[in-house]
C-alpha cells in the first residue's frame, strides 16, 4: 500500500498487520511429508484488503489457518498486529467456508457469543446486536436457528459473529465459495462497504480469479505444492469495480495465466498419483 | 385433513387393537381356555378398576379429595415404582454423564477407563441382583442400585460417542472467538453432543423400566413388579394382566414425555424437524 496513514497513524501504519518471514508448513500423512507452505515471505499493511489466490492444495488455506492460530507453522517467523502467533484470539476473527455457526443456537445468540465471552454488559450486548443484525439485513431472522436459514443467510451470520467482536484483522477462509452467483456478489458488495466503513485488515483465501480482483488491493498468487509466493499483483482499479470492463479483464487474463499454470502442475500431480 | 379423513383413519389404528380384544373375549366366554390361564379382557378391566379405585369411601376426615382419589392399591403401586426409577436412573445417569464427558473429551481418561467399562458393560444388572442383596439387603436399596446399573452404560456410551463426535470446526469457531476451555465445555460440547446425550437417556429409562419391574420382583414389597407377582401366586391372572397393562401405560407415558422433552431440547436440530 501508499504510505496513506501519514497523519496520526505515522507509527502504526509503519507496522504491518501480518508479517510472515520464511514460513514453513510440512504435514506428515501416511508416513510421508507433505511441505505445504515453504519459504512465505508477505506483509499486509494495516487497512489493506489481500486476497491470497491458487488452485486447491496451494497452502493458502494453510497459511490463513496459521494466521489465525490453529496450525503452528514448522519453521519461520510470523506476527500478526505486531504480537508472535500463539494460538487462536479474537483479534483474528475468522469466517470458515462452511459458516461454522452453532446450530443449537439461533442468529441472536450466535452473533451475541463472541461479545458474553468478553464479558460485555447485557444492554450492550444487546445493542451491538441489534445494530449488526440490521446491517446485515437479519433483523427478521435473529430468533431463528441456522437451519432454518440459506447458504447467503448463514454467511451474514457468520459475518455479523465476527464484526460483534470488532476484530483489527479478518481472516475469511473461501467464505463465499459455497453460495450462488448472485448471493455472492452481494455478500462481496457488503464486505466491501463494511471493510471500508471500519477499515479492518482483510485477508481472505479464494479461489475465485474475478472474485479476488473485485474485492483485492493486493492479491497473493501462490504456486502448487510447496505453496509459495508466485507473484505478488496490486489491484488499483477504483471501487466500486466493473467486472466487464477492459482494465479489469487485462488484469483477469494475466491473473488466469498464472493460476492456471499451478492448476497444470496440481493436474500433473494427480494424474501422477492416480498412475501409483 | 378433513373431518371425515380424521375419522378413518382413527377407524384404521383402532380396527386391529379392537378386532383382537374381541377375538380374545370371544375365546375366554366360549369356554375354550379357562380364565385361569386367559381371563376374558372384560375380567381384566374390572379388575383394573378395583385396583386403580379406592378401597374404602371417602371420608374428608381421613383427608383431601385427591389423596382419597389416589388411595387405590394402583396408584401406591405406580408410584413406588415410579420413585424407584427416578431415584435409580438419576442416580445412574447423574454419575454416567460427567463421567462420559470427561471421557470424551479427554483421550488420557478413556484409555484408562474404557477397558474396565467394556468388561462390565456386557453383564447385565440383573446378574447383579445376588451382590445387590448381598451388598444393600432387602427394600429399595438394592432396587436403586440396579437401576442405577442399568441407566449407567447407555447414558455413558452415548455420551462419551455425542463427545467424541463434536465436529472440530465447532471448536475452533469457539476458540476463535475467545473461548477458553470451560466455555467450551459448557457451551459448546454439551450442546453439540445433546442429541447423543438425549438418545441415551431415551435408552437408559427404557432399561431403568425393565430393571425395576425385576428388582421390585425380587427384593422389595412394593410397586408394579411386586404386585404381579403377588397376583401370580393367588391365582389372580387377571390382575397380572391388569398390573402388566399399568407397566405398559406407564411406559408408554414416560416416552411420550420424553419424545416432547427431546423435540424441545433438540428443536435446533436439523433430524427432528416438525
Amino acid at each position: 500500500m501508499s504510505g496513506a496513514g501519514a497523519s496520526a497513524a505515522g507509527q502504526a501504519a509503519a507496522e504491518p498487520a501480518i508479517r510472515c518471514r520464511g514460513l514453513r508448513k510440512v504435514f506428515s500423512a501416511g508416513g510421508r511429508e507433505v511441505t505445504a507452505l515453504d519459504g512465505i515471505d508477505l506483509e499486509v499493511a494495516a487497512g489493506e484488503f489481500v486476497c491470497l489466490l491458487g488452485p486447491s492444495g496451494c497452502g493458502k488455506s494453510t497459511l490463513l489457518n496459521a494466521v489465525a492460530g490453529f496450525s503452528p507453522p514448522t519453521s519461520g517467523e510470523l506476527s500478526a498486529l505486531g504480537r508472535p502467533v500463539a494460538g487462536p484470539g479474537p483479534e483474528r476473527a475468522m469466517v470458515f467456508q462452511e459458516y461454522a455457526l452453532f446450530p443449537w443456537m439461533t442468529v441472536e445468540r450466535n452473533v451475541a457469543f463472541g461479545l458474553e465471552l468478553k464479558g460485555e454488559p447485557a444492554p450492550r450486548v444487546r445493542a451491538v446486536v441489534d445494530r449488526l443484525l440490521e446491517k446485515l439485513g437479519l433483523s427478521d431472522f435473529r430468533d431463528r436457528f441456522p437451519k432454518d436459514l440459506s447458504g447467503g443467510m448463514r454467511q451474514r451470520v457468520a459475518i455479523a459473529r465476527v464484526l460483534a467482536i470488532d476484530p483489527p484483522l479478518l481472516l475469511m477462509d473461501e467464505p463465499f465459495g459455497a453460495l450462488d452467483a448472485l448471493t455472492r456478489r452481494s455478500l462481496q458488495d457488503e464486505l466491501l462497504r463494511i471493510w471500508a466503513e471500519d477499515r479492518k485488515t482483510v485477508l481472505f483465501v479464494t479461489h475465485g480469479i474475478e472474485e479476488s480482483i473485485y474485492l483485492a488491493d493486493r492479491v497473493v498468487v501462490m504456486t502448487y505444492r510447496p505453496g509459495t509466493v508466485k507473484r505478488l499483483v496490486p489491484v488499483t482499479l477504483p471501487r466500486p469495480r466493473d467486472p466487464a470492463s477492459p482494465e479489469f479483464n487485462a488484469l483477469k487474463r494475466e491473473l488466469t495465466a498464472l493460476v492456471m499454470e499451478e492448476q497444470a502442475r496440481h493436474q500433473a500431480d494427480e494424474a501422477h498419483a492416480t498412475a501409483d | 385433513m378433513s373431518a371425515r379423513g380424521r375419522l378413518s383413519s382413527l377407524a384404521r389404528s383402532v380396527a386391529v387393537p379392537a378386532a383382537l380384544l374381541l377375538a380374545w373375549e370371544a375365546v375366554s366366554r366360549l369356554g375354550w381356555v379357562t380364565p385361569l390361564i386367559l381371563p376374558a379382557p372384560s375380567a381384566v378391566a374390572l379388575r383394573w378398576w378395583a385396583y386403580l379405585a379406592p378401597a374404602d369411601p371417602f371420608d374428608p376426615a381421613a383427608g383431601g379429595r385427591l389423596a382419597w382419589l389416589l388411595s387405590g392399591e394402583l396408584p401406591h403401586d405406580a408410584f413406588a415404582s415410579l420413585l424407584r426409577i427416578v431415584v435409580g436412573f438419576g442416580v445412574g445417569a447423574g454419575l454416567a454423564l460427567p463421567l462420559g464427558l470427561l471421557m470424551g473429551a479427554r483421550p488420557l481418561a478413556y484409555q484408562l477407563l474404557n477397558p474396565v467399562l467394556q468388561l462390565l458393560r456386557p453383564i447385565p444388572p440383573i446378574a447383579y441382583i445376588p451382590l445387590a442383596i448381598l451388598w444393600f439387603g432387602l427394600g429399595n436399596p438394592p432396587a436403586f442400585f440396579l437401576i442405577a446399573l442399568g441407566a449407567f452404560f447407555p447414558v455413558l456410551m452415548n455420551t462419551i460417542a455425542g463427545v467424541r463426535s463434536v465436529d472440530g470446526i465447532y471448536l475452533r469457531a469457539a476458540r476463535n472467538l475467545g473461548a477458553g476451555e470451560w466455555t467450551l465445555f459448557w457451551r459448546v460440547m454439551i450442546p453439540a453432543a445433546m442429541p447423543y446425550i438425549l438418545t441415551g437417556v431415551r435408552v437408559g429409562i427404557g432399561v431403568a423400566f425393565i430393571v425395576v419391574i425385576v428388582a421390585e420382583m425380587i427384593a422389595v414389597n412394593s410397586g408394579l413388579g411386586y404386585r404381579i407377582l403377588e397376583a401370580r401366586e393367588y391365582f389372580w391372572s387377571d390382575k397380572v394382566i391388569a398390573g402388566m397393562a399399568t407397566i405398559g401405560l406407564c411406559g408408554l407415558g414416560i416416552d411420550l414425555g420424553m419424545s416432547r422433552l427431546n423435540g424441545w431440547l433438540l428443536r435446533w436440530h436439523r433430524g427432528v424437524e416438525g
